[in-house]
């Protein structure tokens, strides 16, 4: 059992740690007959990470001893290359694929090995030439028709199967619906780490290892997270967190063939069928300008401006979880940490406040425009442009601008 | 028909903030609730055994504090309430919480469905359902919607996809993990809170479960946090003055000389 304690001869009490302690596992108590006070760590509550080493830096008064009976992966050092995931949905490749192609192109030069993407799916070899014109060096490909649509099962025992087989050293899959799934049931079978939803990728030269960093606690703080024994490291990626690349047609690649029993295969569940969301008329995660609306429309006819704004320059409705709740429009359109994570050139936010959990949610789009009647509200503050005042005087001005 | 809950204990907020001045981590009201996604399954399962009679276990791991949980589960109308708790699982990622679970699930009697919340506010991950599912070697639907039917030992599901949903058929048991629109959480009734009060919650340690301990805890962790970091703020931008006519000539100005108009 690894160990956290603290020195008592060397606190003093000062509270740093508990300040630093993501995991609210630090808390300064008093100490008999004694004016300084001292601090002490709820190991239920620890994780370990050693921010708490950083913050007692002067006093070097807490002491960690992990445990290293975990297991490594056999074979260690035989995992090479990097792979994406080139998931695919009704057969189309998902956008995903490409910012993830970009970015395993740079961790593969780092660490000096292949590109390689696993594709599957039924009657998709023709997608196969798409991955190789992304940068993939060699695409497993496999074409069957109980892949038509993503069933865990099938495609699980497959992938880990693949895994086994050809060791790869990185993993990345987008954080879609089927990929947080299907990523979640690989990692459990194969017995290796798997972080979510990271925003930054790197190596770590010395190690190989695979820096995943990602917003914990609702996007406020940020943890790097290694997988330092297990091989494969796997990370899933929400989509326009990283750029896409640019196709280049001359490229080539392998394609490899994978036959398997269909047979033999496990597959549990039935695919009945698929019933398309009509109601979304824009796709919010591809578009390239967003007119966002708040709670500070006040009314669910509020909308009808937010659609002639987003009508008149171009763009998507989105929305804030406050005005979906009062059932002004429909979660479809939702942008947050329990919406959908939007990145387009412009985010135009009409009285919305800015709490976290919508931020994180949009926060990284090339440029913010806020209008909002309170200048010190979170929007305004991260905003490119911040427009104060009422939206109901502002918006029908730009409208009116925008349609001379 | 038996059910088994899974549920997270988190932080009533997870609006950890900055203190600007100082450079480090404010918690204001950190009081503990049960995961709110973890109450749509609660609910399901209530709603599953209001229909077909069965019992309902609500499971989970952390540490003693979490009874608090169990007891408002219980309270929604879970019949049992067990707690997973012990030193050895501190620090756990999620391939070590969903060994955990599964060799606490392995102690449990039979089970027709498991049910999970889609993922835990705090970590965010939605990796535990189907991992637990793995190891256990029952099929898991994540991001269902809505139960169809259950029938001859089949269960119909719709799955929530981006583009709409996959309706899914899956025999039992099997591990669902819900989404917020498939039901609306009910309050507890006061003859499930005197039940609740009274009820007792069975202790499982990492002996009960049989554990092996290279796969607990911290060491157990493929995963491990490297190091936390605040996130580079923002910096917000300029401020657009004047009446709301010239505010907006001000930002059509702007947006055109960026060509994004
Ligand atoms: C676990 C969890 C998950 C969450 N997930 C999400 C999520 O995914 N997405 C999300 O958006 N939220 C989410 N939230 C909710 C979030 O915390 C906020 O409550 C929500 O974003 C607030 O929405 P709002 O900005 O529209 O409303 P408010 O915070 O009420 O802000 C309204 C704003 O409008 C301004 N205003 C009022 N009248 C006018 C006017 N006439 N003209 C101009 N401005 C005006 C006000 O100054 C104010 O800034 C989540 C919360 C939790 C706890």
């Amino acid at each position: 059992m690894s160990k956290i304690y603290v020195i008592s001869e060397k606190c003093v009490g000062c509270g740093l740690c508990v300040k630093a302690c993501p995991f609210a596992a630090i808390t300064i108590t008093a100490r008999q007959d004694k004016k300084l006070k001292l601090a002490v760590v709820n190991e239920m509550k620890c994780n370990f990470c050693g921010a708490c080493l950083d913050a007692c830096k002067k006093y070097q008064a807490i002491v960690i001893e992990k445990d290293d009976i975990g297991l490594r992966t056999s074979d260690f050092g035989q995992y090479k290359n990097v792979w994406v995931y080139a998931e695919q949905r009704h057969g189309e490749i998902s956008p995903v694929v490409f910012e993830l192609l970009d970015k395993g192109r740079e961790l593969a030069d780092k660490l000096k090995v292949k590109l390689c993407a696993v594709l599957m799916g039924n009657k998709i070899e023709s997608r196969a030439k798409d991955l190789i014109e992304h940068g993939a060096e060699t695409v497993y490909l496999y074409d069957d028709e109980v892949l038509n649509e993503f069933q865990d099962d099938p495609y699980c025992e497959l992938l880990s199967q693949l895994i086994r087989e050809e060791k790869p050293e990185i993993i990345l899959m987008g954080a879609t619906n089927i990929g947080r799934s299907f990523a979640s049931r690989v990692a459990a079978k194969i017995h290796t780490g798997l972080t979510a939803d990271c925003t930054g990728l790197d190596i770590e030269t010395e190690t190989r290892n695979l820096m995943q960093t990602r917003p914990a606690f609702g996007g406020n703080i940020m943890a790097t997270i290694l997988t330092k024994n297990h091989r494969p490291q796997m990370a899933t990626v929400r989509h326009k967190v990283f750029k896409k690349t640019e196709k280049n047609p001359n490229k080539k690649g392998e394609i490899i063939k994978k036959i398997f029993d269909r047979t033999k295969i496990k597959n549990r569940t039935k695919y009945l069928q698929f019933v398309a969301d009509v109601s979304q008329k824009v796709n919010l995660a591809e578009a390239d300008i967003i007119v966002s609306g708040g709670r500070g429309l006040g009314k669910s006819e509020g909308f009808l401006l937010i659609e002639e704004f987003a009508k008149s320059i171009g763009g998507a409705v989105g929305a804030s979880r406050a005005t979906v709740d009062a059932g002004w429009i429909a979660y479809s359109h939702q942008v947050g940490q329990t919406g959908r994570t939007v990145a387009p050139k412009l985010y135009i936010a009409c009285g919305i406040s800015g709490q976290i959990q919508h931020l994180v949610g949009m926060q990284s789009s090339d440029i913010i425009v806020a209008i909002n009647k309170d200048p010190e509200c979170p929007m305004m503050k991260i905003a490119t442009y911040a427009i104060e005042g009422d939206l109901y005087q502002i918006v029908p001005e730009i409208v009116k601008e925008l349609k001379k | 028909m038996n059910i088994i809950v899974l549920i997270k204990q988190v932080p009533a907020t997870t609006d950890v903030k900055i203190d600007e001045k100082t450079g480090t981590l404010k918690r204001e009201g950190v009081e503990a609730q049960v995961n709110p996604f973890d109450l749509y399954a609660v609910e399901e399962a209530v709603r599953l055994k209001e229909k077909y009679i069965g019992k309902i276990i609500v499971l989970t791991m952390g540490p003693p504090q979490a009874e608090k949980a169990l007891r408002e589960c219980l309270a929604m109308g879970c019949d049992e309430a067990v707690l997973v708790s012990d030193r050895e699982f501190a620090g756990s990622d999620t391939w070590a919480t969903a060994y955990t679970l599964s060799q606490a699930i392995k102690k449990l009697e039979n089970y027709e469905i498991i049910l999970c919340g889609k993922q835990a506010i705090d970590g965010d991950t939605a990796q535990v359902g189907p991992g637990v599912a793995e190891m256990l070697d029952i099929p898991h639907i994540a991001y269902v919607k809505k139960i169809e039917k259950i029938e001859n030992q089949k269960i119909t599901v719709e799955r929530m996809m981006e583009d709409g949903y996959d309706l899914i058929e899956s025999p039992v048991p099997c591990l669902l993990t819900v989404v917020k629109e498939i039901n609306n959480p009910r309050l507890p009734s006061l003859r499930g809170m005197m039940f609740s009060k009274k009820a007792e919650i069975k202790h499982f340690t990492a002996k009960t479960i049989e554990a092996d301990k290279t796969k607990l805890g911290i060491a157990g962790s493929p995963t491990n946090v490297m190091k936390v970091f605040c996130p580079p703020p923002r910096t917000g931008g300029e401020r657009i003055a004047g009446d709301p006519s010239e505010q907006a000539t001000k930002l059509i100005i702007k947006l055109k000389e960026m060509k994004i108009i």
